[in-house]
C-alpha cells in the first residue's frame, strides 16, 4: 500500500506542476494586452504607447516568461495571486470568501445528491423492471436533458415568486440553500444514481450472490453483502462527483445570484479580470487533482487488486 | 448497413432520429423557412402575443421568436456539430497513431491525454472563453481542445483490440500499408465505439453551449442563439414565461432524442446488450414504458 501511494502522489506532484504551467501559459494566449485592460478600468482617458509601457513596468510584465512564472508559482503557493486588474484588490481577499460560499453549497448538494443516487439506485436495483425502477428511470432521463438553469428559472417563478416560499436570490437564510441546491441535486443525482444501479446489479447476478442465496442467506443478508462490495466502486465516481460538482455551480450561482465563486468568475471574464480567472482555474484544478488521488487512494486501500494497477 | 437496419427496427429511434434530422435540416434551410427576418426590429410589437404572422409572438424588440429560433438551429445544433466532428476526428487520429504504432509515440500521445483528461472540463471551457474572450469561435475551439483526448483514448483502446487479430496480420503480410489497413481493416471495427462516445457528448455539449451562451458567454447579440433567447427572456419571465419557455422545450426535445438516439445506437451495436434487456441504460426502459401505456390506451 504504501509504494501504491508513492507512486500515486508521484503521479499527481508532476501533474501540478503541469497545470500551473498550463494556467500561466493559458494568459500569454490573450488577444488583449494586461496593461489596457488595467487602464481601462482605472478609467485613463487617454492611453498612450509610454503609459502601456509603464504599465508593463509595474506589472513585471517585461521580465522574462518563466521567471515571471516562477515568481507567480511561488506566490500563488501562500495564496497570494497577485491584485485584481478591475477593483486593485488582492485577488485571494475576493476569491476565498466566494471559494468559501460555493464549497458550502457544493458540500450541501454532494450529500444530498449521494444520499439519494445511493437510496434511488438500490432501490431500482432491487425493483428491477417494475413500475417504480421505470419510474425512476424515465424521470431522470427528462431531467438530465433539461438544461439546469431552465430548471432554475421555473423553480424561480414557481417557488419564490407565485408561492413565495422561498428568496428568489442572494444567500441570506438557510431558505436560500433550497432552491439552488434541489437544481443542483435534480441535474447529478439522476446521472450518478444510475451508476449506483448498473453496479448493483452486476453485483446482484454474481456468483457470489448466487452462492449466498444457495446457502440459504436471506435475501436481506445477500443484499447487504452486495451493498457493500457495489458501493465500492461507487467511492471513485462520488470522489470525482465533488470537484465536478464544484465546478459546474457556475450557471447556479448566477441565477440565484449567489455570492460565489461562479458568480465572481463570470463577472470576471467579462471584465477581463486576468488574475482572478487565473486563479479560479488554478485552484479548480488543483482541487480535481485532489480528489482524484483521494479517492484512488481510498479505492486501493479498499480493494488491493487495484493496487497493482500503474 | 445492418446497423441501420437494427436501428430502424427500434421505433423510438426512428423517431429520435427523425427529430434531429429534421431539426438541422430546418436549421440548414432556415432562410427558405423562417417566416420574418430572425433580427428585424419592429418597435410596435414588443411583447405581442401569438398571431397569425407572427406564431410564437414576438420579443422584447418585437422581433419574430420563430424566426429567431430557427436561426438559433444554426449555433446551438449545427455549429455544435462541427465542433463534435473536429474533435473526434483530431482524437480518432490520435487514437489510431497512438494504438496502431504503439511504442514511444504512443506513450507520448498518451501522456498528453492524461494532462488533458486531468483537467475538469467545464472549468477549462470558462478559462479559455475568459482569456480568449467571450464568443461562440472561442467557445468550440475550447470545446474541441478539451474533448479531443477523450475520444483518442476510446478509439486507442478499439484499435489495439483488432490490431493483433489475424486478418490485420494478414493484410500487413500481403503487403498493405498502414495507412490502407487503418482505413479499411481497423476503421470499420473501432468506428462503432467512436460513434456511441460521440453521441452521448454531443447531448451534452449541446446542453453546456446553450448554458455558456445563457451566462453571456457565448454568441453575441443580435445573432439568435437558444440559451441567448431564454437570458434575453430572463428579464420578464413573470409577464411573458412563453418567452422562456419555448427555447427551454425546443433545447430539451432535442436533447432528449440525441441521447436516447445515443442509447439505441449502443444497443444496436452490442446485439448481446439487445437480447439481455437488462441494458441500464433509461432509454431502453422509457421506450418500453411508453409502448407499453400506448397499448393499454389504445385498449
Amino acid at each position: 500500500m504504501l509504494s501504491y501511494l508513492i507512486k500515486r502522489v508521484g503521479v499527481a506532484l508532476p501533474l501540478l506542476v503541469v497545470i500551473s504551467f498550463l494556467t500561466f501559459g493559458l494568459n500569454q494566449l490573450s488577444p488583449m494586452d494586461p496593461a489596457e485592460v488595467v487602464l481601462h478600468a482605472q478609467e485613463v482617458p487617454a492611453i498612450t504607447e509610454e503609459l502601456i509601457a509603464q504599465t508593463h513596468a509595474e506589472l513585471g510584465m517585461d521580465r522574462p516568461f518563466l521567471a515571471r512564472y516562477g515568481d507567480w508559482l511561488l506566490s500563488s503557493l501562500q495564496l497570494d495571486f497577485g491584485e485584481s486588474y478591475i477593483t486593485g484588490k488582492p485577488v485571494w481577499s475576493l476569491l476565498g470568501p466566494a471559494l468559501v460560499n460555493t464549497v458550502k453549497l457544493t458540500l450541501i448538494s454532494s450529500f444530498i445528491i449521494i444520499l439519494l443516487s445511493i437510496g434511488l439506485g438500490v432501490l431500482c436495483a432491487l425493483r428491477e423492471g417494475k413500475p417504480v425502477d421505470l419510474a425512476v428511470r424515465g424521470l431522470s432521463f427528462l431531467l438530465t436533458s433539461m438544461p439546469s438553469y431552465w430548471l432554475a428559472a421555473l423553480m424561480v417563478w414557481y417557488f419564490a415568486v407565485k408561492l413565495d416560499l422561498f428568496p428568489t436570490s442572494g444567500m441570506s437564510s438557510a431558505d436560500s440553500y433550497v432552491l439552488p441546491v434541489s437544481v443542483l441535486v435534480i441535474g447529478y443525482a439522476g446521472i450518478y444514481f444510475r451508476n449506483v444501479r448498473s453496479s448493483m446489479l452486476s453485483h446482484l447476478h454474481a456468483d457470489y450472490a448466487l452462492y449466498g442465496r444457495a446457502c440459504g442467506l436471506s435475501e436481506r443478508q445477500v443484499t447487504m453483502r452486495v451493498l457493500r462490495n457495489s458501493l465500492q466502486v461507487s467511492v471513485s465516481v462520488f470522489g470525482l462527483a465533488i470537484p465536478i460538482i464544484l465546478g459546474s455551480t457556475v450557471v447556479v450561482e448566477n441565477i440565484f445570484a449567489w455570492p460565489g465563486l461562479g458568480t465572481l468568475t463570470v463577472n470576471s471574464i467579462l471584465g477581463r479580470d486576468f488574475p482572478i480567472i487565473q486563479a479560479y482555474v488554478l485552484v479548480l484544478a488543483v482541487a480535481f487533482v485532489l480528489f482524484n488521488t483521494v479517492s484512488d487512494l481510498i479505492n486501493a486501500a479498499l480493494n488491493p487488486r487495484l493496487r497493482k494497477e500503474l | 448497413m445492418r446497423l441501420l437496419q437494427r436501428l430502424l427496427q427500434d421505433k423510438p429511434a426512428v423517431l429520435s432520429l427523425s427529430i434531429v434530422a429534421v431539426t438541422m435540416l430546418i436549421g440548414l434551410a432556415a432562410p427558405l423557412i423562417a417566416p420574418h427576418p430572425p433580427n428585424l426590429v419592429h418597435m410596435e410589437l414588443r411583447f405581442a402575443g401569438a398571431s397569425w404572422s407572427y406564431w410564437l409572438g414576438n420579443d422584447h424588440l418585437g422581433r419574430c421568436v420563430l424566426s429567431r429560433l430557427i436561426y438559433g438551429i444554426r449555433p446551438s445544433v449545427l455549429w455544435v456539430l462541427v465542433a463534435l466532428l473536429a474533435s473526434a476526428g483530431l482524437g480518432a487520429c490520435v487514437g489510431f497513431l497512438s494504438g496502431y504504432y504503439r511504442g514511444r509515440l504512443d506513450a507520448w500521445l498518451m501522456r498528453l491525454c492524461d494532462v488533458m483528461l486531468s483537467f475538469p472540463g467545464y472549468v477549462m471551457t470558462l478559462a479559455i472563453v475568459g482569456i480568449l474572450g467571450a464568443g461562440m469561435t472561442n467557445i468550440l475551439a475550447a470545446f474541441v481542445l478539451m474533448k479531443w483526448a477523450w475520444f483518442a483514448r476510446v478509439t486507442r483502446t478499439a484499435v489495439m483490440q483488432v490490431a493483433d487479430a489475424d486478418y490485420v496480420k494478414f493484410a500487413k503480410v500481403t503487403g498493405a500499408s498502414g495507412l490502407r489497413i487503418m482505413t479499411r481493416y481497423i476503421a470499420p471495427v473501432a468506428a462503432p465505439d467512436l460513434a456511441v462516445i460521440a453521441s452521448s457528448t454531443y447531448g451534452s455539449m449541446i446542453l453546456q453551449i446553450s448554458g455558456l451562451s445563457f451566462l453571456g458567454l457565448g454568441i453575441q447579440a443580435p445573432h439568435a442563439e437558444w440559451g441567448m433567447m431564454m437570458n434575453e427572456a430572463r428579464s420578464v419571465m413573470f409577464t411573458r414565461p412563453e418567452l422562456m419557455l419555448v427555447p427551454g422545450l425546443a433545447v430539451i426535445v432535442l436533447v432528449s432524442a440525441v441521447n436516447f438516439l445515443s442509447d439505441s445506437l449502443q444497443k444496436a451495436l452490442d446485439p448481446k446488450l439487445m437480447h439481455a434487456m437488462r441494458s441500464d441504460k433509461p432509454g431502453a426502459v422509457l421506450g418500453r414504458w411508453l409502448r407499453g401505456r400506448g397499448r393499454k390506451e389504445a385498449a
